[in-house]
């Protein structure tokens, strides 16, 4: 008889682009959050290292900009804008809606059996958060390029 | 276990919007100024011995450690299950945490007491 | 003299009675007992524009293959037996027209997240252990029938049975379990289907059970490992929404609820 152990479908379940093609946005915004939330903090534990340069004297901190303040480094930067805005923005809507807000009301379920908590409203929500990340990038780009 | 799972993820989405709050601050105080400017070595010197902007940047370290590696931990914790690798994984994480803490408060205290 | 019906003896024998389409139905085939070994079989099955994928299985095990292992029973998506991956979507069989799915190749694949048995069927064990984690029965102190209480009514309002009918609906398939993303890593998850009844019992006014019920959710591999992909909601066939149920769960963990 099959193990417990091997009745799960693995990593493949969470990155096979196909399954994102069946099920809804909402769990194309499950992943995402999920690779945003590693990439920052990942960025955050390189941010904490390359501002200790401060400690080190002028020379070490123009060094460590030098390596920052290079056009790879800006387009990095600006990425890590956009994960920190989507980050931020489906994790409010998340909170809100595990606080119970914006699921719709139970109700006797008919025909065809449309989920309510699958609804416009979240919908909006998670491609406006994208919408407001990558305008984020946009202007985070425009500063950091003069 | 260490303390209730509720428990754990209340600290964790009030860490998140503590977190959110202060790095606004944070991002807004790069504005102040022109962004490259405000980069140079004399000025972020100076943000650090502003006494206000010192605990600002030492609470916002302390609640993004503690998100961020409580995020990983449950990351971790669904890739695999086990007893001893989610106490490994707890413990780990707790420990990463308090060193990445450490760590970033030397940087501040050092660098609000002037002693570069 | 008597004359006889003309229609009758006009009706032509090239009269079609059903249509000529057929697809390729590819059948995952496995069994664990005795290696493995996984390989897809292909069968051309005729269909019509009301055949599903359960009548398209049962044509391929009657004439082409009986060896193809199955679980079916109602084929009116009351019994929850026919739940399997179609095109790479959990979905139960006998609900599924093949003329809805728009693919003249339907993929047919056990559910995700389920110890395979044989081909299709899948071990429901976990599923059902998790289920009764969560006490599914009304708990109370005065449900027991005694020579003193007699037999008796718990009266509800239509209002009060508004707020937990949607979630008696569950037909117990496993599909939800099947396409939740926490349930493809994690084997210890307690999985959507059985938070979604704990909230079905929570939210019935008749029951007494709530604190020991969120006691037992309130772990690390309990309703804090669901993040709201909504995947289970997306597959259920009957409208239970067990992603809804879950949020509303939370919200008496996190005390926005009482």
């Amino acid at each position: 008889m099959e193990k417990d152990h091997k009745a799960k479908e693995g990593i493949k379940g969470w990155i096979n682009p196909a399954k994102y093609g069946k099920f809804g946005i909402e769990r194309f915004a499950w992943i995402l959050m999920r690779i945003t939330g590693l990439g920052l903090l990942a960025y955050f534990i390189g941010h904490i290292y390359e501002t200790s340069n401060i400690l080190s004297g002028e020379a070490a901190w123009n060094s460590m900009l030098e390596l920052t303040q290079t056009t790879e480094g800006h387009i990095f930067l600006a990425l890590v804008i956009g994960m920190c805005v989507f980050h931020t923005g489906n994790g409010i809507r998340l909170m809100l809606v595990q606080m119970g807000y914006g699921l719709g009301k139970p109700a006797r379920p008919d025909y065809p059996y449309k989920p309510q908590s699958l609804n416009m409203k979240g919908k909006a929500c998670i491609y406006a958060t994208i919408g407001i990340a990558a305008l984020a990038m946009w202007y985070g780009v425009t500063v950091m390029f003069g | 276990m260490l303390m209730r799972e509720s428990i754990v993820m209340k600290i964790h989405y009030g860490t998140a919007l503590g977190a959110v709050f202060l790095t606004v601050i944070h991002i807004m105080m790069r504005m102040t100024q022109d962004f490259h400017e405000s980069l140079e070595y004399e000025n972020v010197l100076a943000n650090y011995e502003m006494i206000g902007y010192a605990i600002l940047l030492e609470l916002l370290l302390i609640l993004i450690s503690v998100h961020g590696f409580n995020g990983l931990r449950v990351i971790l914790l669904e890739i695999r299950q086990g007893a001893t690798y989610e106490k490994g994984v707890t413990y780990g994480c707790i420990a990463a945490m308090a060193i990445l803490i450490a760590y970033g408060t030397r940087t501040i205290l050092m660098a609000n007491m002037g002693m570069v | 003299m008597r004359t006889t019906n003309p229609k009758i003896s006009e009706e032509k024998s090239e009269t079609i009675v059903s249509s000529t389409k057929s697809i390729k139905l590819r059948i995952k085939r496995s069994n664990p007992e005795v290696n493995s070994e996984e390989r897809f079989d292909d069968f051309i099955v005729p269909i019509e524009k009301w055949t599903t994928v359960l009548d398209a299985l049962l044509d391929a095990k009657s004439h082409l293959d009986h060896s193809i292992g199955i679980r079916y029973s109602c084929r009116q998506a009351s019994c929850g037996s026919c739940g399997m991956k179609i095109n790479g979507k959990p979905s139960l069989a006998c609900f599924t027209k093949i003329s809805d799915l728009d693919s003249d190749t339907i993929t047919v694949e056990p559910m995700d997240n389920f110890p395979i048995v044989r081909d299709l069927a899948v071990n429901f064990t976990r599923m059902f252990n998790n289920h009764k984690k969560v006490m599914p029965y009304v708990i109370r102190d005065d449900s027991e029938i005694t020579s003193d209480s007699g037999v008796k009514e718990t009266l509800q309002t239509p209002e009060d049975v508004e707020k937990y009918i949607q979630f008696s609906s569950c037909i117990k398939c496993g599909l939800c379990n099947s396409a939740c993303p926490t349930m493809a890593m994690d084997t210890s998850f307690i999985g959507p289907q059985a938070l979604a009844q704990a909230y079905r019992y929570i939210a019935d006014n008749r029951d007494e059970g709530k604190k020991n019920r969120l006691k037992v959710i309130d772990e690390s591999h309990g309703i804090w490992r669901c993040h709201a992909a909504g995947s289970c909601s997306q597959v259920c066939p009957k409208g239970v929404d067990p992603a809804m149920g879950i949020q509303m769960l939370r919200s008496y963990l996190l005390g926005i609820r009482d």
